[in-house]
């Protein structure tokens, strides 16, 4: 994989804190996600990065600090503008809508994108979104459950459906909680080529968290490593693995 | 809509046409009030089966209908204007009470809908000037359609008919409509509709505020279907009826609240023989059926018809992971 070019930044943190009680789970982190980057948040249990992303994505409230999604900050913005600012995310339980078909589930995930609130009403049912659903379906090889109820797939064909629900509103960054958690073998390498292939075809910007460290460094082009709300190392893959820091945070926890 | 579903609508339809014919007064009259109480059930199913909140003053909003229409057509305005009255103040009556009710949801609306429908009941109770107290409003005339009079019971059967098979197209348009989709959404995963764009707040509140519009055209049919409206036919009581026939029907199933609303009106009917124990048999049934069949009667039958028909198996050993 190339190294990204660097340009004006589709995410950018900065010295975002965040203080449960006396517990500071996420300590003055600052970074910058550049367009068409995959970059890697990892760390032991408990290193803030899950809080991290809430904060981002408007989940909490940061005690401090700001984000700012293309120049845009994203202060008080609530999870809805956050999507149609051009946010998607994928969830670390499984997330679609079970009594729903895979179609609808994809539809749904871009209706609230197009027209207005009453062309939604009064328009057409699927808000002439079937074609662009269908392909993403079948970008995800999910084709065979396009009218099966999420709600009857496996563990990991629901997580094709979450990142296909990601997607389907074009977001400029997609932000992904544990993809890999919980997915078995096949379906995770089907699930990571799919994401390096959509990320070069749309140069669509990700944010992943991860635990499965194979995943995450064939995955991604830049890694940063949390521990204990702090920044510890940053780099390639290749250099992260090496690192003695990253080591002892892992080992030696 | 498939082929098949187009002829079962057909046929009930055909059904429900010749259904009053040569049946006595009483029961034309027992099947017009099933018709009143399905379009207000129905409402409440969007609230409750769709969005999934729980509104217990769905009465109430029939209560306003009523009286708005009652008052309306005694001062001598067409029905159809009064009704289009009654619905437009229920629905802003909706959106005014579910705009503050809504930022708390679930049990915290129960609660404010239920002191709504308690409020309302003073209100109609002890404004007599214009209510008319606890002696109610008598005498609201029929409505003349196109030169047709309703007086009769069985004209006026085909006239609310109409309004239901109107209601039901109106139902059916927003359920196949992006904003169905978005309801269902909300029942199902409100976090993940969230973060998919949809405003979460404004979407449970256009449920709330369509669920109540319903009832004051339910309340807008009732009033010239009784000619007799007092405070006590929109006393709390009522709204947990309505809320019985559609848990009973099969919340969020597009025919439960019909089916629902036929088995609470009807059910004291056919138990009548048992006298004194009807209320006690009503209640065991109603037990039962919950515990067996959360989803009420349409999701029994889903469930026989998977049992002897399996198609997908739903998933159930995941379940727990789809809440957040």
């Amino acid at each position: 994989m190339t190294a990204p070019i660097p340009s004006a930044p589709v995410l950018s943190v900065r010295a975002m804190s965040k203080q449960f009680g006396g517990i500071r789970a996420v300590n003055n982190v600052s970074f910058d996600v550049h367009k068409g980057e995959i970059l890697g948040l990892i760390g032991p249990n408990g290193s803030g990065k899950s809080t991290l992303f809430n904060c981002i994505l408007g989940q909490l409230r940061p005690t401090s600090g700001h984000c700012e999604i293309a120049g845009r900050s994203t202060d008080g913005v609530r999870p809805a503008d956050l999507s149609l600012m051009g946010v998607g995310r994928t969830f670390q339980q499984l997330s679609v809508f079970p009594r729903m078909t895979v179609l609808d589930n994809v539809i749904l995930a871009g209706q609230e994108h197009e027209g207005t609130i009453l062309t939604r009403l009064f328009g057409r049912p699927d808000a002439g979104l079937t074609d662009k659903a269908k392909q993403l379906i079948e970008f995800f090889r999910l084709t065979p459950y396009l009218q099966t109820e999420a709600g009857a797939l496996s563990y990991g064909q629901q997580k094709l459906v979450d990142a296909a629900m990601a997607f389907m509103a074009g977001p400029q960054i997609v932000l992904l909680d544990e993809p890999a958690g919980g997915v078995n073998l096949t379906m995770l390498a089907h699930l990571k080529e799919r994401l390096v292939t959509y990320n070069r075809e749309h140069g669509t910007t990700f944010v992943v968290i991860e635990h499965n460290m194979e995943f995450v460094m064939s995955l991604c082009t830049r890694i940063i490593v949390l521990a204990q709300g702090e920044i510890i190392a940053e780099g390639r893959p290749e250099d992260i693995r090496a690192n003695p820091l990253v080591i002892d945070a892992y080992l030696g926890g | 809509m498939t082929r098949l579903q187009m002829l079962f609508c057909a046929l009930g339809l055909a059904g429900l046409i010749a259904a009053p014919l040569g049946q006595g007064n009483y029961i034309v009259y027992t099947m017009t009030s099933w018709l009143v109480f399905s379009i207000s059930a129905m409402g409440l199913n969007l609230t409750l089966g769709y969005a999934g909140q729980v509104s217990l003053a769905q009465a109430g909003f029939m209560g306003v209908g009523a009286y708005v229409t009652a008052l309306m057509t005694l001062a001598g305005v067409p029905w159809i204007a009064a009704a289009f009255v009654s619905i437009s103040t229920s629905f802003v009556l909706g959106l005014l009470l579910g705009y503050p009710a809504l930022r708390v949801q679930h049990h915290f609306l129960a609660f404010v809908t239920l002191a709504f429908n308690t409020l309302l009941f003073l209100v109609l109770r002890n404004e007599e000037e214009i209510t008319g107290g606890s002696f109610g409003l008598v005498g609201m005339p029929r409505p003349n359609v196109l030169g047709l009079a309703t007086d009769s019971n069985l004209s006026f059967y085909y006239f609310a008919l109409v309004c239901f098979v109107v209601a039901a197209g109106v139902m059916w348009w927003i359920l196949r409509s992006p904003w169905g989709r978005a309801f269902k959404a909300l029942r199902e995963n409100p976090i993940r509709a969230e973060s998919l764009g949809l405003k979460i707040r404004r979407q449970t509140l256009l449920a709330f505020a369509i669920g109540s519009a319903f009832g004051g055209f339910a309340g807008a049919l009732q009033t010239p279907q009784v000619q007799f409206i007092e405070p006590h036919s929109f006393a709390l009581i009522h709204s947990l009826k309505l809320l019985l026939m559609v848990v009973v029907g099969g919340s969020g199933f597009f025919f439960g609240p019909m089916l629902g609303a036929a088995v609470v009106i009807l059910l004291p009917e056919v138990l009548r023989f048992t006298e004194g124990y009807y209320l006690i048999i009503y209640a065991t049934l109603v037990i039962l059926l919950m515990v067996y069949s959360p989803g009420g009667l349409i999701g029994a039958g889903h469930k026989i018809r998977d049992r002897l028909m399996p198609r997908t198996e739903a998933r159930r050993d995941m379940e727990k992971g789809f809440q957040l």
